[in-house]
């Protein structure tokens, strides 16, 4: 039952938090699109199902803030306010993607609006995020950094590595492991030595277990919220850990096919994050009008974003040579 | 004038690089309060506090990924990897992180940091403390490679190496931390990428990197000497960039090259200079570039096993006869 009479998020942030779901989704479906229709080459991780996690910190977040997310990042790096083309265009290896063709689906980048990359070694980015919030608390600024995970990264060493370092060091930081329950394609908990591979392990580092429904984007707001308060207000790292379902296979290459139908079922018909809180903002009383209008507007930018992205011309070739170095090169004797 | 250890020379370089910009700061295990492994850090956390030498626990991944998140936001971090060997379980962070995410941002991210690192045989401490580990980081694009041979090099090289805005690893060299120098300016700057002198001769050259730099120029002394042979010693200071004007000149004068390397032969640093050499002198050339180097072999513990093992000065005399006079 819904609390309507104690509304704490109220209708103008619900409909944020719908309008940035709903682009996380069609861009990622568009992606889909543009894979079939082989303008999208390479591997790509989608994000499908999972969008309530990157919407609600996308919400959350103040310009400034860090994020850092995995290879499967075009909805986090989105959730930023980074451009549909600026995304499309990085798949398609175009000039207009955000970097230029040099980086693709998996490490997407936008130090302008504070995506300080996707990265696609497992656990690395959770001690490199530690390194943002350091310089936070170094430099005495209030940013907070956030780090987005997987299940299957609780497992490697990075991640406790990375985990006790933030606590010793009291570090403006929040870890999100969004369990979708498997890793690329064994269930986590076949791997894993306790039920719930982050949440669980919190207690070892001091911290708080926290366990959300991912897919519940008002509670994953709420999480988000609090979290990211604690972190700016000095109290220190939070780990969360967000259950989810990824919609679409590992990657491009993976039809999923070595989960049962049934749990794909309900988690796509019952637990679709999107579907179950447009149904909300009616329950809501939101005008069904705007809902539509919304669906509309975010369908026509995804459209021109593609457009402006397969207009967009290929890199030239003598990128390959720049930007090794600061000095713009990639020059290495005399 | 005061005399200066290598040893000395670190902290001293660190300590001057920190007093002069607000924005570095150290990190590494047990190099605050202990004052490092090797006491290349003592004084430290003493005149900068806590805040700016951070003691960290044994996660090299989280000390080198702390570091490069900083750097990326415009800090400016030393990290310090205790022995070369330990780049091992991190060097996810430094060859795919650090050394890649310029590049794969399109020039967004820099990453200025300096991980500084003890490197090299000598101690007797066996094949996973004492390896000699600079051709693992110059065939990576994106990281910078210095080794310096001498206190003065290690307080110059480091001022660059925290000023430049590219990562840099810093590879000290552990038999040479007791190494001594008479130097009159500590605060010095010397620009990576620019070879030393050693010893001047016509007759051949021979280039070392660190302690075999160090090697090579008192068998240059011996080779003149004793033999009648000028050698030209060039000490490369830095792998990567590479100063190849300085070799190439040399080696037009001589036409005879030997390189002297602590590495292991298979893809150690001289077979990249070899093969330079032979695309832009070949024609100078007198008779094929050799190399001298650690054998293909881990490195061995026992004294006498070691010593035979890292290229010794009689080694590198001999081969420079054998070259020089075919003997
Ligand atoms: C160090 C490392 N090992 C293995 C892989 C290959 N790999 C890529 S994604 C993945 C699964 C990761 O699972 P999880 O953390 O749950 O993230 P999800 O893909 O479910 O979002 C694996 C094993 C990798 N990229 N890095
Ligand atoms: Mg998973």
């Amino acid at each position: 039952m819904v609390d309507k009479l104690n509304d704490d998020i109220g209708e103008e942030k619900r409909l944020q938090l719908w309008e940035m779901m709903l682009k996380l989704r069609l861009v990622e479906k568009k992606a889909y699109d543009l894979f079939l229709q082989n303008l999208i080459k390479g591997t790509s991780h989608l994000a499908l199902g999972q969008e309530a996690i990157a919407g609600a910190f996308g919400v959350a977040l103040k310009q400034g803030d860090y994020t850092f997310c995995t290879y499967r990042g075009h909805a986090h790096t989105l959730a930023r306010g980074s451009s549909i083309e600026g995304v499309l265009g990085e798949l398609m290896g175009r000039q207009c993607g955000l970097m230029k063709g040099k980086g693709g689906s998996m490490h997407l980048t936008d130090v302008d609006k504070g995506v300080m990359g996707s990265y696609a070694i497992i656990g690395a980015h959770l001690t490199i995020a530690n390194g943002t919030a350091l310089a936070s608390k170094y430099n005495k600024t209030n940013e907070v950094s956030v780090c987005f995970f997987g299940d299957g990264t609780t497992n490697i060493g990075a991640f406790h590595e990375a985990l006790n370092m933030a606590k010793i060091w009291n570090l403006p930081i929040v870890f999100v492991c969004e369990n979708n329950l498997y890793m690329e394609y064994t269930p986590i908990h076949e791997v894993t030595a306790v039920e719930h591979p982050a949440a669980d392990r919190a207690g070892a580092y001091d911290l708080d277990k926290i366990i959300v429904d991912g897919n519940d984007a008002d509670e994953m707001l709420r999480t988000a919220e609090k979290a990211i308060s604690k972190a700016r207000e000095g109290k220190g790292p939070s780990l969360i850990e967000a259950k989810t379902y990824r919609h679409s296979g590992h990657s491009r290459a993976d039809p999923g096919k070595y989960r049962p139908d049934e749990e794909v079922k309900d988690w796509m018909e019952n637990k679709d994050p999107i579907k179950n809180y447009r149904a909300k903002l009616l329950d809501f009383n939101v005008n069904e009008k705007i809902i539509c209008e919304i669906e509309e507007k975010i369908k026509d930018q995804v459209e021109k974003a593609t457009e402006i992205s397969m207009a967009s011309p290929i890199p030239e070739i003598k990128e390959i040579y720049t930007d090794v170095w600061a000095n713009g090169g990639s020059e290495w004797h005399n | 004038m005061a005399q200066l250890t290598y040893r000395a020379s670190v902290s001293l370089a660190i300590a001057q690089s920190m007093r002069k910009d607000q924005k570095v700061f150290f990190i590494g295990e047990d190099v605050g309060a202990a004052g490092g492994v090797f006491k290349a850090t003592v004084g430290l956390l003493e005149e900068f506090g806590k805040e700016r030498v951070m003691d960290a626990p044994i996660s090299e991944q989280a000390i080198l990924g702390a570091a490069m998140g900083a750097a990326m936001t415009g800090l400016r971090p030393i990290a310090e990897i205790m022995f070369s060997d330990f780049l091992a379980v991190c060097w996810d962070i430094v060859a795919n992180q650090i050394a890649k995410t310029r590049y794969m941002s399109d020039g967004q991210i820099n990453i200025p940091l300096v991980i500084r690192t003890a490197n090299g045989g000598g101690s007797k401490f066996g094949a996973q403390h004492s390896q000699s580990l600079e051709n693992w980081s110059m065939m990576i694009p994106g990281l910078k490679v210095v080794a310096p041979s001498c206190p003065s090099d290690v307080l110059g090289l480091m001022d660059s190496a925290v000023k430049d805005p590219d990562p840099v690893i810093f590879y000290e060299h552990k038999s040479l931390y007791a190494f001594k120098e008479e130097i009159e300016q500590t605060d010095i700057s010397i620009p990576i990428g620019e070879a030393n002198t050693l010893h001047e001769g016509k007759d051949i050259t021979i280039i070392g990197l660190a302690l075999m730099a160090q090697r090579a120029k008192e068998a240059a002394l011996i080779l003149k000497d004793k033999h009648d042979i000028n050698a030209k010693v060039i000490d490369l200071r830095s792998l990567v960039p590479l100063d190849l004007q300085t070799i190439k000149k040399s080696v037009i004068e001589t036409g005879h090259v030997l390189t002297v390397e602590e590495n292991p032969r298979l893809c150690g640093w001289g077979a990249e200079i070899s093969s330079l050499i032979s695309e832009h002198c070949f024609i100078n050339l007198k008779g094929p570039v050799t190399r001298v180097t650690t054998p293909h072999v881990p490195l061995p513990s026992a004294d006498i096993l070691e010593d035979n093992t890292i290229p010794s000065v009689e080694l590198i005399v001999n081969e420079v006869i054998k070259k020089l006079k075919g003997e």
